[in-house]
């Protein structure tokens, strides 16, 4: 058994930046087990722009943001494993794992830090019907490799889901040489960044056909063609609709789930809807001394969100580790309400010094409405919204002055209202 | 003539639509702020855009290296640099930054590495 | 020149040539797809019979009856899980019950042992989640589940390591056959031998006209399932069918030996052999005949869909035996439901007629009729693990993490005997790629390693041979 303050479960941005800022707050013995070659995560494939806007006030490539973080990794004494896979993590906080070098190793922590990221939902639970042809993947396969190993997964591509993940694909297929024919949305609107709507479908003139999913696959060996179709408000195909479409690759851009495994094992409480683990103002799961951050926690849209996120848990981890963390402790639930779908995190310790602010999304595209704060039957806060959309993650701030009157019967609501 | 967009300036997406007479914009509306007035603007008469794409790299710890344009380039430009990036082979080591195209395609822009790669 | 030739590396084509290897005849194992068990066997029901569906006297009911008897050993054997978790036939109505009961009697003619009917009562005690609908059932508890595909590879395997040549990629296109031995015109050239096996599946029919007999008429009879993930994998403990009625078997619901639940199949005649496409209306009735048994089966748990093809024969039964239109001709056709039960009763019945065949062919001394557990990492204990990593430090890198499958383990299964060379070889062996991602993130690594293993870019691995290929050129 080995012995560290802070085991950190993931190399991403959300476990880089979780680790530097514990290693920052003084903990002193970190170490990252990362299961990929090297640090950075998933925005090593990343390759395209539009991150750190927020964060660094730059539009940084993905690959380029996650080098910021692992430059300053290596400026510090945390320890990094590559290539480990962490088996389980337990409550007591023995992490388990395995690699090529030290091959299975156990630790000890004081506290953990889950962040494993997410996975794209895969073809299997949409249950297309058809053939079970090459040539179907998930546009983040697809982006693996186009953009790490150089090699095209396709020519003539049709995706399914616009995910950003999904638009993205179809500009980087687009320049390196591929017909993307069509991008089908199930749902009357996209979960995409409008920009990547412009910049990655407008520009190049693909359509875009919401309310339409695939509904058959063709092709014995290679995939040769999908069949689309209009859905109705019940999101069912609607017969007549149908159109064969000749493509030989079907890229699935369906949405993101965190991987939760390990938090399900070490028994970590998830919430229905993200996902991810209930969790406290500082990204405390129901197991003390276990953090959550970034996407294993709830599917973000910006690294910058994910990156701040996971400060809080590293800052968290380390007023655990550090012992600082003995003021009384009182925790009221938050209740998404009205149109909110979720709300992170889930509890708020009232007694808490600092203001909290609570990240959530809505369930649909709404216009000019207002989102609403109310706590304790009062209205805290009320500000009018041109556009609210399920694409793009909103936050509302409840000021320390405030937490400081409730009680343990308080409630703190969020909710849209005309 | 009329031209419709959308507009990225914000999450906003405003529907814009520019009226243009003898290459002159004569009207923006849709939008409801001034930074979609001058998006509106810059998309009808110089639209730019900023692209990323990989090299091929002799003896990297992969086949290619990601890059893209250090700034801006004009939007009708792209499928032209893009040739450009294509014909374009480097050698390990590769630091971010590093220059692969100097000006590409006379746009004034760079094509820069935004992945280290130290080699095999 | 070959002694024997078996033509199709299904179930029957892999447990014959397991049973004849172990004699010191030059055996070939010919396969058109480039993998073993890509063709009925790769996707039915995986359900061991006990013996009572069929018609009494039949070849087939007695290659049921037997097969399902040597199963277990032959599964511990080979190493390949198998579970004896018993079957229930569940009524609906008092005509049902009726049927039941001359099930009863046809399975105990057959030869079944401890078959009995359950009361409603004693029904809903053994499995809390069937329909309060339901009437009585017929409960066999000889009955069993099996991995069709992973009893095959190691059939397979196991016929290898005893000296039989697998031929992949090894279509027949043309039959000849003269006073001393009959040779296949082969997609991999000529190959000559003494006699062949017809274990065709769904072509048995053209591999029997080619070579002259024209007695054989084979249908590909469809059938689709769904297969739900591990979370509701213990929803029954039994396998679960309906009475057959003219709408068909019905729709069986069992759990899987990988702990998954499989729910189907449809029953539908098609004439195109390889069509194994799932249809919106195929699927829809899966899910709409399930809920009759199982009312909690809800097809959102799926993790994948699939479709298989039975090979049916006209009249119902199995045709096993020297053609009689060609005496250097073995049928093994028709080999339907319950053929995977069957298999190894049913090579043990071509080996008493090879046996006939060649007399003086004598016993290998060094025949092992075992194959060796593959690794399973993820069933290990952590002190096991430890231990293996310190010996090969490829099983310290986890590649499919829904799973916990090892590098070590796929390079396993690509040098296995008859082993991996396509990405869905290596899932079928190993289960990388299988779990709740469906090779999402694991994919692009095994078909780096397949690349890496087998000598060859990655743009030249296919997911299932043939032109399957997963990637096009380089992008640069």
């Amino acid at each position: 058994m080995i012995n560290y303050d802070l085991v950190v479960v993931g190399g991403g941005p959300a476990g880089m930046a979780a680790a530097l800022k514990a290693k920052e707050c003084g903990v002193e013995k970190i170490v990252i087990l990362e299961r990929a070659e090297t640090l950075g995560g998933i925005l090593e494939q990343c390759i395209h722009t539009g991150f750190g806007l927020h964060y660094f006030g730059e539009e940084l490539s993905g690959p380029e943001y996650a080098a910021r973080f692992i430059d300053l990794v290596k400026e510090t004494d945390i320890d990094v494993k590559i290539n480990t896979m962490v088996l389980s993590v337990n409550d007591d906080k023995v992490v388990t794992a395995v690699n090529t070098v030290d091959g299975l190793i156990q630790i000890q922590a004081k506290a953990v830090i889950l962040a494993m990221g997410c996975r794209e939902r895969p073809r299997g639970a949409l249950q297309i019907a058809g053939t079970r042809a090459s040539g179907i993947m998930t546009a983040g396969t697809a982006q693996k490799y186009v953009n790490i190993d150089g090699y095209m997964p396709g020519k003539k591509v049709v995706i399914l889901g616009s995910g950003d993940i999904g638009l993205i694909m179809a500009r980087r297929m687009t320049l390196e040489g591929a017909e993307v024919k069509v991008v089908c949305e199930l749902m009357p609107f996209s979960g995409g960044l409008t920009r990547n709507i412009v910049q990655c479908l407008d520009d190049f003139g693909i359509p875009l056909r919401l309310s339409t999913t695939v509904i058959e696959t063709h092709g014995k060996e290679r995939l040769e063609g999908v069949t689309i179709a209009q859905v109705d408000n019940k999101l069912q195909p609607i017969p007549g609709t149908e159109e064969y479409i000749e493509c030989d690759t079907l890229m699935l851009s369906v949405g993101l789930i965190p991987e939760n495994e390990l938090t399900k094992q070490a028994g970590i409480e998830l919430d229905r809807i993200t996902n991810g683990a209930v969790v406290n103002e500082m990204r405390e799961t129901e197991v003390e001394g276990i953090f959550a951050c970034g996407n294993v926690l709830q599917v973000h849209d910006l690294v910058d969100y994910v990156t701040l996120e996971s400060q809080i848990a590293g800052e968290g981890a380390a007023r655990y580790i550090l012992g600082k963390n003995t003021d009384e402790k009182v925790y009221i639930n938050t209740t998404p309400e009205n149109g909110v779908r979720y709300i992170v995190p889930q509890k708020v310790n009232i007694k808490s010094k600092e203001d909290v602010k609570l990240y959530f999304r809505v369930g649909a595209i709404y216009k000019n409405k207002k989102l609403t704060v109310e706590v304790d039957g009062n209205i805290l806060s009320s500000k009018k919204k041109v556009k609210l959309a399920p694409g793009e993650m909103e936050n509302v701030v409840i000021p320390a002055s405030v937490l400081a009157t409730l009680n343990k019967n308080s409630t703190i609501k969020v909710r849209v209202e005309d | 003539m009329k031209k419709d967009m959308t507009c990225v300036a914000c999450p906003l997406g405003c529907q814009i639509t520019v009226e243009i007479e003898n290459d002159e914009v004569t009207a923006v509306t849709g939008n409801t702020c001034k930074r979609g007035d001058a998006y509106a603007r810059t998309e009808v008469t110089n639209p730019v855009r900023s692209i990323h794409s990989t090299v091929k790299i002799n003896g990297g710890e992969h086949p290619v290296v990601p890059c893209k344009t250090s700034g801006p380039i004009p939007k009708g430009a792209i499928f032209d640099v893009m040739k450009e990036i294509n014909n374009v082979t480097v050698d390990a080591p590769v630091k971010i930054g590093q220059v692969f195209i100097e000006n590409v395609c006379g746009t004034g822009v760079d094509i820069v590495a935004t992945n280290n790669d130290n080699g095999k | 020149m070959y002694d024997i030739a078996i033509v199709g590396a299904g179930v029957t084509g892999a447990m014959t040539a397991r049973a004849l290897s172990k004699y010191n005849l030059k055996i070939a194992l010919l396969e058109k797809c480039n993998d073993v068990a890509m063709g009925a066997t790769k996707a039915n029901s995986g359900i061991v019979h006990a013996g009572f569906d069929a018609a009494e006297g039949s070849l087939m009911a007695k290659m049921n009856v037997k097969g399902c008897a040597m199963m277990p050993e032959t599964t511990k054997k080979l190493n390949v899980p198998y579970k004896n978790n018993g079957s229930l036939v569940v009524a609906f109505s008092q005509e049902e019950d009726e049927h039941l009961k001359s099930l009863l009697a046809r399975g105990k003619a057959n030869g079944v042992p401890e078959l009995k009917i359950l009361s409603k009562e004693e029904l809903l005690k053994l499995e809390p989640n069937l329909s309060n609908e339901a009437t009585s059932a017929l409960y066999a508890p000889t009955a069993g589940i099996v991995c069709p595909y992973e009893l095959t590879i190691a059939a397979a395997e196991c016929a290898v390591s005893n000296g039989v040549e697998f031929i992949r990629n090894c279509e027949v296109k043309a039959v000849n056959t003269d006073a001393e031995k009959i040779t296949l015109e082969t997609t991999q050239g000529a190959i000559e031998a003494k006699y062949v096996i017809n274990a065709a599946g769904v072509f048995s029919d053209d591999l029997a006209r080619m070579a002259g007999d024209d007695t054989i008429s084979i249908t590909a009879r469809k059938g689709e399932y769904f297969m739900l993930d591990r979370s509701v994998g213990d929803t029954v403990k039994h396998t679960i069918f309906q009475c057959p009625s003219k709408m068909g078997k019905g729709i069986l619901v069992s759990p899987t030996v990988d702990g998954n639940l499989i729910v189907g199949p449809t029953a539908e005649d098609i004439d195109d052999k390889s069509n194994v496409a799932t249809t919106n209306s195929g699927l829809n009735d899966v899910r709409k005949y399930a809920v009759k048994s199982v009312p909690s089966v809800n097809t959102r748990n799926a993790i994948t869909s699939f479709t298989g093809l039975r090979a049916h024969a006209a009249a119902h039964e199995f045709i096993i035996g020297i053609s009689e239109k060609n005496s250097r001709l073995i049928n093994a056709a028709g080999i339907e439901s319950p053929g995977l039960t069957s298999a190894p009763a049913i090579a043990e019945y071509i080996e008493d007629i090879v046996k006939r065949i060649f007399p003086d062919a004598t016993v290998k001394a060094d025949y092992d009729d075992t194959r060796k557990a593959p690794v399973r990492f993820r069933h290990m204990t952590d002190e096991e693990r430890a231990e293996l990593i310190k010996k090969n430090s490829a099983y310290g890198r986890i590649i499919c993490r829904c799973e916990t499958i090892t590098e070590g383990e796929i390079i396993d299964a690509i040098k296995a005997p008859a082993g991996a060379r396509d990405v869905d070889g290596v899932k079928r062996r190993t289960r990388a790629g299988m779990g709740r991602c469906q090779g999402g993130f694991c994919g692009s690594k095994v078909v780096e390693i397949l690349a890496r293993e087998l000598g060859c870019s990655i743009n030249e691995i296919t997911k299932f041979g043939g032109n399957s290929n997963i990637l096009f050129d380089k992008t640069k």
